[in-house]
């Protein structure tokens, strides 16, 4: 299954992603920088990603406790999601998510 | 013996310095005191556990050896109880600034001018130092300082002005509250119309709201006008509006905090992606006398544990002694049998 991933400087890499995988260790396991600074945790708001094009409304939706971290998101939009909270699965190959900003 | 918190400013002489509060930095107190090393230990926030307090002060973690389940909170709450007898001294709030050869030891100084000469310093910084995050906006660093501030150190400086915060949580909200009354007008800004901020704090804004004396604006911050470091106006943007400006004067953006090495990458150690290479014998950098531990630390096998930090930092307090006392013989001793180090744990 793949994970498409758009960098900040808008380069696209097809991930090879596994089930069960957090899209944020995806990222993570292919070096592409994101910090995810609290390893998973739902702590930190420093995996966060804009999900591409209709793929928002085939992820489960977020809990509340990943809306509320968003409040430490940068740049936060209507298609924000933490990396960290989306876990890879069959209907979710092909996912599109772009890197959104890191804090200065 | 319990642990001090040093007040700010001071000069102070000990054996090793620590940069780095967290469970890694806590237990190699421990481990420097049984063989009676005392310690100072240098943490940017303002209390000690690092990630641990800042990041998951409530959630579980199930792999620290001999506890079933943990929370950050209560395993910094067990190392503090376990390091009690070695009397370390805290100087939390503090960022190690400096490093400087100092005899055959070392001095460091914080950001608030304290100075304290060591004959090892440990570094066990972990991912860094956390420091606010800074939002993307296009020209937001000319004006740090003067118009965008990322804490509030003297509310004075924002009486009779256009205050604009960006937020959701705590902060956001507790400094909305707080600086509202002495603002010309208090705006702000967030993402979503919902807060991860206390309920009650919540609720005291929106009656604020309701009565006209604050602004909110779900919307994000496009992007700032103003000249000369001086803000004049906030650019907005929302589904509804698109982009709209708003008068603003100062800017406190509360996005919560990130690591960054910070200073530490000047202190003349290599570095290998930000991390400190270190010989797994003695978890010593390049430099004689300057170590470091956990998760700031890299070499072949590494893994970002706890309970490798530990492990780490029994390692670092063996050679730590051989620098601090060279004229002594290092004896290995266990706390189960050794009626000397169970004096100094205080149960003998």
């Amino acid at each position: 299954m793949k994970l498409i991933v758009t960098d900040r400087t808008g380069n696209i890499h097809e991930l090879d992603a596994r089930d069960d995988w957090s899209a944020m260790e995806v990222i993570r396991d292919a070096n592409l920088p994101l910090s995810a600074e609290c390893g998973g945790a739902c702590a930190c708001a420093t995996c966060h990603v804009y999900i591409d094009g209709a793929w928002s409304e085939k992820l489960p939706p977020a809990a509340q406790q990943e809306i509320d971290m968003l409040d430490f998101g940068l740049a936060v939009q209507d298609n924000s999601r933490l990396s960290c909270q989306i876990k890879m699965a069959p209907e979710l190959d092909g996912l599109s998510v772009t890197l959104a900003p890191e804090s200065l | 013996m319990t642990e001090k918190v040093a007040a700010p400013g001071g000069f102070h002489k000990t054996d090793v310095v620590i940069i780095g509060a967290g469970p890694i930095g806590l237990f190699a107190v421990f481990e420097l005191g049984l063989l009676d090393l005392k310690a100072h230990l240098i943490d940017i926030l303002d209390r000690p556990g690092g990630q641990c307090t800042e990041l998951y002060p409530e959630k579980p973690i199930y792999d620290i050896p001999g506890l079933v389940e943990v929370t950050g909170q209560g395993l910094t709450d067990r190392l503090m109880d376990q390091i009690k007898p070695f009397g370390a001294t805290l100087h939390v709030g503090q960022m190690a600034e400096s490093l400087e050869k100092a005899g055959d030891g070392w001095r460091i100084t914080t950001d608030a001018e304290t100075q304290i000469e060591a004959r090892v310093v440990v570094i066990a910084a972990g991912g860094g130092s956390f420091t606010p995050k800074k939002p993307p906006i296009p020209g937001i660093e000319s004006y740090e300082n003067t118009s965008v501030f990322y804490a509030v150190r003297k509310m004075d400086r924002f009486s009779d002005k256009i205050v604009v915060i960006a937020g959701g949580g705590d902060s956001a909200l507790d400094w909305a509250l707080n600086l509202q009354p002495i603002a010309k007008r208090l705006v702000l800004v967030h993402h979503r119309d919902g807060f991860r901020a206390a309920p009650d704090s919540v609720n005291k804004m929106r009656a604020l709201v309701a009565e006209g004396k604050m602004e909110f604006h779900v919307a994000s911050i496009k992007s700032l006008r103003g000249a000369e470091g001086q803000l004049q106006g906030v650019v907005l943007n929302n589904k509804e509006r698109g982009d709209y400006e708003i008068p603003g004067e100062m800017l406190l953006p509360f996005f919560g905090l990130t690591m960054k090495l910070g200073p530490v990458a000047n202190f003349g150690i290599n570095l290998h992606e930000n991390l400190i290479p270190v010989d797994t014998s003695k978890f010593e950098s390049n430099v004689p006398g300057l170590f470091a531990i956990g998760d700031i630390n890299t070499y072949p096998g590494k893994l970002k544990l706890i309970l490798s930090g530990f492990h780490e930092g029994a390692l670092m307090a063996q050679q730590a002694f051989r620098y601090c006392r060279p004229d002594e013989k290092l004896r290995f001793q266990y706390t189960t049998s050794s009626s000397s180090l169970q004096k100094k744990l205080g149960v003998a």
